[in-house]
């Protein structure tokens, strides 16, 4: 490592036995840690993105930079490795680029706080958290430019810089960036807010470690991260087998007229070692769809899906890497070369969750689910309103969750650890525009045994001209189905201009002007089904009618007959039987058709011409 | 001669206080609760201390009551069936809630959605909307509405109707326009509108809050109607009888009927009301409470003998905007179960419990699990050989089976599992204490630790060893606090609205006219149940913030303070905590989100409990008999003393153990506990 830690106490740390009620208790006592970094965050963050929504990740990790306690991985050995300078008790770090923290955070507005923790002269461990900020400059409001062909475009790229200088506010540096956002003000706030949590953190270990002791506190995080490596390495072998499993599915398009994207994983395991290899991916894109994926965080995400399977009250963390070798290639969607622009790499990063459910649920078929709402669409929407006064705002979709095997999914949810929605009538208190509907899609969530989750239909009426920018997926290809169950339906975004014309806007687009009185339709995509929806209680699909969340020609997919808000028992009979015998064997995915067909069919379909494929 | 009752209604047992108005003598009974018609347990209690008393049933004008009967119609999902009128185009509020699915990354993999407290299939649109600037953008299509309530009346299933509108919360004209319509088709059930129940921004929460006061109401008026007419069969028509709500705050019988969600946590504010009567009168006004029961723990933080109130209230995975005492709930009691989960050898306790059904090993009732309460029994912090107050036995080598089975999965001794187990569920308990105090920028060592519930004094002391809470205070009768609390707490009421208004952008003339308009909204019950203006307090609140941000602190303010100092009465002090909290303060861009006016009738107690004999006594003549315990990997000899024969002044060196009706108090070794004059046992280490 090229960065230097300067400790004015050279004791080293004792590795030493800790008894086991020791160790849960300083386990507890680390996840309340976490817990209170996100309470001081959310109370005192500015934008609703991160207090409303709760686009953050907090982390501790320990002193070589191990995440003890966290969800997202740590970042730091890659930082370490890139920061060439000395880091002293009382700095704090700040950086948002992706390709200086070896994608620890992966595009601009996300920006990263990093603190090391000190103990009378010794460094004893990190804490980090990160947050997405409600602008980064750019090219467009919001600093998501779709059309962005280098990171360059997507505002300032702040490399690991010190914004507190042994305890020391750099003020000049702040100025500078600040000076450069849109929401320079919401930054400002939502940063000390990211300063605090970390500081919090660490005084909460230094506490901890005066409690219990230095080594035993140095220990236990060292036993901590040994647990979760030997849990790690039952859960692999049982999970996943040594024959290598393939799965693709795609990104749809990247904005300017490419796509679909191909995200391809292979799986197998030799010895105690699960190996994903992405080979096969298609090339990085010439836009912001680009997603340089740190390979500890993939680590990140496989473990912490698997181990909710299995034992949903452990505390996750780092102990196991060494069990995942994580293969991405050069120059691919998934690790493109600087300066290639990512900023728009939400898509990607979140058909990665698709991709892993898909890899490894055929090593074990039972616990899988079907795709599903594995993005954070967004709009944004900005000019000045009435008052002449700037104005930006930052929605984020939500959508179905697909079909589990612990039953249906939740309409119109998220899948991202605790978001939510900013509430309708904050935003129309605060934005010029008004929230028409707001409702899930009867029939978009795909048919099965558990139905999946429906995708909302959002309809902002615009209160004052503007710009709005769209970010959107699932447009082309299906929210596939597993086991018999049947894909979701897809996001559209119509706009309804005040005279009543109509147009179809495309999935991803910037700099779209708007007039007062338009009404936008931004309906997200359902979760897809989960088993045959031939075995579904008819009674259940009748309570979903009167329900409004299928419809009763929607129940036909359900093979279910309803009249007179009854169900039809021989009609039911009857229909099930013509589809058994007509249908055909999709094996364990429903993709909704290959993508030559999807393609073909595009046009005609989604109102949008089928992208051009980026291999040629 | 005049006497007023206490009456807390738990899940086991229901515990009545009888108190002499002018003297402040007590008696004290406990009886079996019904929970198929709680109303039954109370009026065995009646009948049961009128007899150990003799005191005349007629002799009794008040009746103050914490229930439960609304938060076991939620925990239970068995309150009335909800019909909604929402917006158009917002059917699914509640479906959609926020699109918030709980747990970490992948935590929607196993999430698994409650039914909706208002079903879809009884929910409506009105075909209507207002702005967020409270102008009408399109009025309510009273035809189509009227049509489509008929058809929701017609399935036969709504007992209970709610309305709540977006942006009610600036202008409720629709939804008064809403319920005219709703009161012509639905004339035998009861209607709640948001914008009466909770009129806040937020749509999904403010429904939320309306459906679940639905929910309950029926279920609460009936409970209180006959309760009230039963007790004035036997008590006669002048007796009066309040409930205690989540607040703290008492609420007339007729009050409560119509706003039940203020009574979701009525139980615990009980204890917090009775701590800190007990704490006040000993002379400690700052104090942490720690509430331990069979299945959760409830701790809250007292300053300045006040409870913190926060403006949500939570039941099991129901969240409403309803005032309550900030008390913090973890799943850690005497019956939580210890586990080793086998992937990773950890020791665990909690959250799952035994309950009551099938209870701890040690109470023989087929329980084999081993709970908190077994280690206790291993460890000799609950003797076997005392018979407990609740006429439970206790049977220690059932217990030391069960613990054995977690020594073996983790390779440990008996002991060291049974110490484990109590630590770890200690260090869950210290969590949440950690919570109402570090958290919210209070040091947990400048405040008293109170501990009750039937198990809180057995934890007590380990509890002040942890948190350094000094002196740790078990009060008289900690097994039957609520009823105390019931028995000397305020009628209380409070109206308020959203305001979001900028400080800079109004005069303190205008504030204090809006705070009028909230007191005479609050005021109002008050003349309905006969108060004078003159027996009533009034206590004006402000919740600010700085714009934009979520968080926010609520401001107490007087009429005086705003005329002499202005606004920055408010802005300089929401500063300053704002540094306090932490770390850092703007300064500016100040905005007042919450206004609220609370109104407390003044106390008719008027002598205090007496609860304690005046004597210091020889601790000799207490002793039960002597013990032995384990604690930090040792044996210590110690005496089981009878409690009700410590008199004021008496110190109880540790290691030691306090018996009393329902409750075991464990002095540590090191420790000694004195009697204060009030009756209070202090813990300070030796």
């Amino acid at each position: 490592m090229t960065a230097k830690i300067v400790e004015t106490n050279d004791t080293p740390f004792k590795l030493i036995d800790v008894d086991t009620v020791t160790v849960d208790i300083i386990e507890n006592s680390l996840r309340n840690v976490r817990e209170e970094m996100d309470a001081v965050l959310f109370r005192t963050a500015m934008s609703p993105g991160i207090r409303e929504q709760g686009d953050c990740f907090p982390m501790v990790a320990n002193r070589d930079g191990k995440m003890v306690v966290g969800q997202f991985g740590s970042f730091i050995h890659g930082f370490l490795e890139a920061y060439d300078d000395e880091i002293e008790e009382g700095d704090i770090i700040l950086t948002n680029d992706p390709y200086m923290c070896n994608g620890a955070v992966s595009h601009l507005p996300d920006w990263i706080v990093l603190v090391p923790i000190f103990k009378d002269g010794r460094h004893m461990a990190w804490s980090a958290m990160f947050g997405h900020m409600s602008d980064n400059g750019g090219m467009v409001p919001g600093s998501i430019p779709i059309k962005a062909e280098t990171i360059y475009q997507e505002g300032i790229r702040i490399p690991p810089t010190k914004l507190y200088k042994k305890g020391e506010l750099q003020q000049d540096i702040l100025e500078l960036i600040l000076h450069n956002v849109r929401t320079s003000e919401w930054n400002r706030f939502d940063l000390n807010a990211l300063v605090a949590s970390c500081r919090t953190a660490g005084k909460r270990c230094v506490e901890i470690a005066e409690r219990f002791g230095d080594d035993t506190f140095y220990s236990t995080m060292q036993i901590m991260l040994d647990r979760n490596l030997e849990a790690m390495r039952a859960i692999i072998n049982m999970i996943v087998p040594e024959e290598p499993q393939y799965f693709e599915d795609y990104v749809c398009d990247d904005g300017v007229g490419k796509g679909p994207y191909k995200i391809a994983c292979k799986l197998w395991r030799e010895g105690d070692v699960a190996i994903f290899d992405f080979e096969g991916t298609d090339p990085q894109a010439k836009s912001s769809i680009n997603f340089y994926m740190n390979e500890e965080m993939f680590k990140m995400f496989f473990g912490s899906f698997t181990i909710n399977l299995f034992d949903p009250g452990i505390l996750f963390n780092d102990g196991f890497y060494e069990l995942v070798d994580v293969r991405i290639p050069e120059g691919s969607l998934l690790k493109p070369k600087f300066p290639a622009a990512l900023s728009g790499r939400t898509h990607a990063l979140g058909r990665i969750f698709d991709v892993m459910g898909g890899v490894l649920g055929q090593g074990a078929p039972d616990a899988m689910n079907a795709a599903g709402f594995s993005d954070s669409p967004h709009l944004f929407y900005s000019g000045y309103d009435k008052n002449g006064e700037w104005f930006q705002l930052f929605q984020i979709g939500f959508g179905g969750v697909p079909g589990r095997p612990v039953g249906d999914g939740p309409d119109g949810h998220s899948l991202w650890p605790g978001f939510t929605n900013v509430p309708n009538e904050f935003i129309e208190a605060y934005f010029p525009l008004r929230i028409v509907k707001y409702e899930p899609i009867a029939d978009s969530g795909g048919a099965g045994l558990h139905r999946g989750g429906n995708g909302l239909s959002v309809a902002y009426q615009f209160l004052v001209d503007g710009q709005i920018a769209i970010h959107d997926e699932r447009w082309l290809t299906y929210p596939w189905g597993v086991r018999g169950g049947e894909p979701g339906m897809r996001s559209t975004k119509r706009l309804v201009r005040a005279d009543g014309t109509e147009e179809w806007l495309p999935a991803k687009c910037d700099d779209v002007d708007v007039k007062e009185g338009d009404v936008l339709y931004f309906n997200t995509w359902g979760g897809g089904g989960w088993g045959d929806p031939l075995d579904r209680d008819p009674a259940l699909v009748l309570t979903d009618i009167n329900r409004g969340l299928v419809s009763i020609d929607g129940a036909k997919r359900y093979g279910v007959v309803v009249s007179d808000g009854q169900v039809d028992d021989a009609a039911t009979e009857t229909l099930r039987e013509e589809i058994r015998s007509t249908r055909k064997d999709e094996g364990l995915f429903s993709f909704g058709g290959t993508i030559e067909e999807i393609k073909a069919r595009s046009l005609e379909e989604t109102h949008l011409p089928a992208p051009v494929s980026p291999n040629g | 001669m005049t006497f007023r009752l206490g009456v807390d209604v738990g899940g086991t047992f229901t515990d009545l206080l009888l108190v002499n108005e002018s003297s402040g003598k007590t008696y004290m009974a406990k009886v079996p609760s019904t929970p198929e018609d709680s109303s039954i347990g109370v009026l065995n209690g009646v009948a049961r201390i009128c007899d150990e008393s003799g005191v005349d049933p007629k002799e009794i004008s008040k009746v103050m009551h914490g229930t439960t009967v609304a938060t076991n119609a939620v925990l239970t999902r068995k309150g009335a069936k909800v019909g909604l009128v929402t917006t158009k185009g917002y059917r699914q509020v509640l479906q959609v809630a926020r699109s918030f699915c709980p747990g970490g990354l992948g935590g929607w993999v196993s999430y698994v959605k409650a039914p909706l407290m208002a079903p879809l299939e009884l929910t409506i649109e009105a075909d209507e909307r207002m702005g967020a600037d409270g102008e009408s953008v399109s009025a309510l299509d009273v035809g189509a509405l009227k049509r489509d309530l008929e058809a929701l009346k017609a399935t036969g299933e709504v007992e209970a109707l709610t309305i709540c509108l977006l942006n009610s919360y600036v202008n409720s004209a629709h939804e008064h326009d809403a319920r005219k319509v709703a009161e012509s088709i639905f004339t035998d059930i009861p209607i709640s509108l948001s914008s009466d129940v909770v009129p806040e921004m937020q749509e999904y929460e403010r429904t939320e809050t309306t459906v679940v006061n639905s929910y309950v109401r029926p279920q609460v008026s009936t409970y209180v109607d006959n309760l009230q007419s039963s007790l004035e069969e036997r008590m006669g028509g002048e007796v009066s009888l309040a409930i205690l709500r989540s607040d703290g705050g008492l609420a007339s019988g007729r009050a409560s009927g119509e706003s039940p969600v203020n009574l979701l946590l009525s139980g615990p504010a009980g204890g917090v009301a009775g701590a800190i009567y007990f704490c006040q009168r000993g002379g400690f006004d700052n104090i942490l409470t720690f509430d331990m029961g069979g299945t959760s723990t409830d701790v809250a933080l007292i300053q300045n003998g006040e409870a913190r109130i926060r403006r949500e209230t939570r039941v099991s995975d129901v969240t409403v905007r309803a005032p309550s005492v900030d008390v913090r709930t973890v799943g850690a009691g005497g019956g939580s179960i210890a586990f080793v989960p086998e992937l990773t050898k950890a020791l665990r306790v909690g959250p799952e419990s035994a309950g009551a059904d099938p209870g701890p090993a040690a109470y023989m009732k087929g329980g084999d699990k081993p709970t908190v309460c077994d280690a206790n029994v291993v460890l000799g912090y609950l003797p076997s050989d005392v018979k407990l107050g609740g006429a439970m036995t206790i049977d220690r080598v059932a217990a030391e089976k069960a613990v054995q089975t977690i020594a073996d999965a983790v390779g440990i001794s008996l002991m060291e599992a049974a110490e484990g187990i109590i630590k770890i569920v200690n260090e869950a308990m210290l969590g949440a204490l950690r919570l109402v105090s570090v958290e919210q920028g209070y040091d947990p060592r400048d405040f008293a630790l109170v501990g009750f519930g039937g198990a809180g004094p057995l934890h007590a002391n380990a509890l002040g060893v942890l948190s350094g809470s000094w002196p740790v205070i078990v009060p008289p009768g900690p097994g039957v606090l609520c009823a105390y609390g019931d028995a000397t707490t305020k009628v209380t009421d409070e109206a308020s609205r959203t305001y979001v208004t900028r400080v800079d952008e109004i005069s303190s003339d205008e504030f204090i006219a809006a705070l009028k308009e909230l007191r005479q909204k609050a005021s109002e019950s008050f003349a309905a149940d006969g108060f004078s203006e003159d027996d009533l307090d009034v206590q004006y609140q402000a919740d600010i913030r700085y714009a934009g941000q979520a968080f926010q602190l609520s401001l107490n303010v007087t009429e005086d303070q705003l005329s002499s100092e202005g606004l920055a009465v408010l802005t300089n002090e929401f500063d300053k905590q704002h540094e306090q909290l932490f770390t850092f303060a703007h300064g500016k861009d100040h905005e007042i989100v919450m206004i609220r006016a609370v109104v407390k009738a003044r106390s008719s107690l008027q002598a205090d409990l007496d609860e304690v004999g005046a004597e210091k006594s020889n601790l000799d003549d207490a002793i039960i008999h002597d013990t032995k315990f384990y604690y930090e990997g040792a044996w210590y000899d110690a005496s089981i003393f009878e409690r009700h024969k410590l008199g004021v002044g008496t110190e109880v060196p540790g290691p030691a153990i306090v018996q009393e009706m329902d409750s075991t108090t464990l002095i540590l070794p090191g420790h000694v506990a004195t009697v204060d004059k009030v009756g209070n046992l202090l813990i300070n280490p030796a």
